[in-house]
């Protein structure tokens, strides 16, 4: 009787810290997602679209350039680039100097098979909410070769637009 | 020493520590993937790869594409169908082949007496030894919602890394390889392994599983995972851990 009180008790406290704990987890994870963006990231890894691009940027903080840029109404076509699974074309479609829409027009077809997933539940595995590092890193992995060649087709298109 | 070709159509790095390096070093790793691109390409119409699907007869195979497409059967067994490289009866090893020839590349750079070195392939990383400084390498995962951000920092001594995912831009989350289709659960997921050959092909895998992929590299020993959500939070194996980088 007294061992299963003592029992009960300590399993209070363990809830109890996990409550504390999590509720403390949540609030680091609402100021983390307020950290500026680093493009210390991109440099320390190689990213040619930035060193081709008069923007000299990173490759999204390049689009916002591209954005920024005046363009001559109408639809242009990007070249198609290698995205070594495929090529990638988009068109951009500009309206008032500003793009309002980008269609692909090529794409490679996805490698995975489209086997349907069934929703069991998973076991226990730790979780935590993404949250912005320091870049001081050697290098950088991500998917990254078929944004690459977004990016060089939509250039293009975005080319033709301003001349 | 450093230097970035593009070829496969993907930034290709590779940095071999030391100033007496051979810069011939260089080139021969750098024709190598230009030899695999190739031979492996379904994009290039007389790559060997397009005249099999075009027909060619098996006979005429070469023994290192029946060497890769065996490769690619195991993989579909050990993945239970996830890796597939047919469709629409053609076929397309790349899903396999870009591990392999990273893997390869390494091997020709540790043939040659080189220790300290990474390979990067379009963010697939073997890394060997230690960096400039002495340290074993510092690698960042990129923030699939934000790349110019690193979300975690990971260190390596003799690993593969391979990042499987799709690609998002503001508040819309969408998978360029179909762009019109719903996307999954998952935005990315990175795999750590041994070498980065199995890493990449099980990140591949992996990734098309959706969220139950991060289970899968759990039951694969000797590989850990770290899978992006698609609501920014994110999913690690049990071992994980071990590799985050103290903050410095």
């Amino acid at each position: 009787m007294k061992y299963n009180t003592r029992k009960f008790l300590l399993s209070g406290l363990v809830v109890l810290t996990f409550i504390a704990y999590s509720y403390q987890q949540r609030h680091d994870d609402e100021s983390a997602k307020v950290v500026a963006p680093t493009s210390q990231a991109t440099s320390s890894s190689v990213n040619p679209a930035s060193t081709q691009s008069s923007n000299g940027s990173a490759a999204s903080s390049g689009m916002h350039g591209m954005m920024s840029a005046a363009y001559k109404d109408g639809s242009y076509v990007g070249n198609a680039a290698d995205a070594f699974y495929g090529y990638i074309q988009v068109k951009a479609v500009i309206q008032n100097g500003a793009i309002t829409d980008v269609q692909f027009l090529q794409h490679p077809n996805d490698h995975s098979t489209s086997i349907e997933i069934n929703n069991q539940a998973m076991p226990y595995l730790k979780q935590e909410a993404i949250k912005a590092q320091s870049s001081q890193v050697d290098i950088v992995s991500g998917a990254t070769d078929t944004s690459y060649a977004f990016i060089e087709s939509l250039k293009t298109a975005l080319n033709k637009a301003r001349t | 020493m450093k230097q970035t070709k593009l070829i496969m159509g993907m930034p290709i790095s590779v940095e071999i520590v030391g100033s007496e390096v051979d810069h011939k070093i260089f080139k021969e790793v750098f024709d190598y993937f230009r030899y695999v691109d190739g031979k492996y390409s379904t994009y290039k119409p007389d790559s060997e790869i397009s005249l099999i699907n075009a027909g060619l007869p098996k006979k005429s195979w070469s023994h290192e594409m029946k060497m890769i497409l065996r490769m690619c059967e195991q993989t579909k067994r050990q993945t239970n169908g996830y890796f597939d490289i047919v469709r629409g009866g053609q076929r397309d090893p790349s899903g396999l082949v870009k591990g392999w020839a990273i893997q390869n590349a390494a091997s020709i750079l540790a043939k040659h007496g080189y220790r300290n070195f990474y390979i990067d392939a379009g963010g697939d990383i073997q890394v060997s030894g230690k960096n400039a400084k002495g340290k074993p390498w510092q690698v960042g995962i990129r923030n699939p919602f934000n790349r110019d951000e690193i979300i975690k920092k990971i260190t390596l001594s003799t690993e593969g890394v391979a990042t499987s995912g799709t690609y998002v831009r503001g508040q819309h989350i969408y998978n360029p390889l179909k762009p019109k289709e719903a996307i999954k659960d998952i935005v990315a997921i990175t795999v750590i392994g041994p070498d980065i050959y199995n890493a990449d092909r099980f990140a591949t895998a992996a990734y098309a599983m959706g969220k139950k992929g991060i289970e899968f590299i759990e039951k694969l020993k000797d590989y850990e995972g770290y899978m992006i959500n698609k609501d920014k939070t994110a999913t690690m194996t049990s071992g994980f851990g071990g590799y985050v980088s103290r903050q410095t």
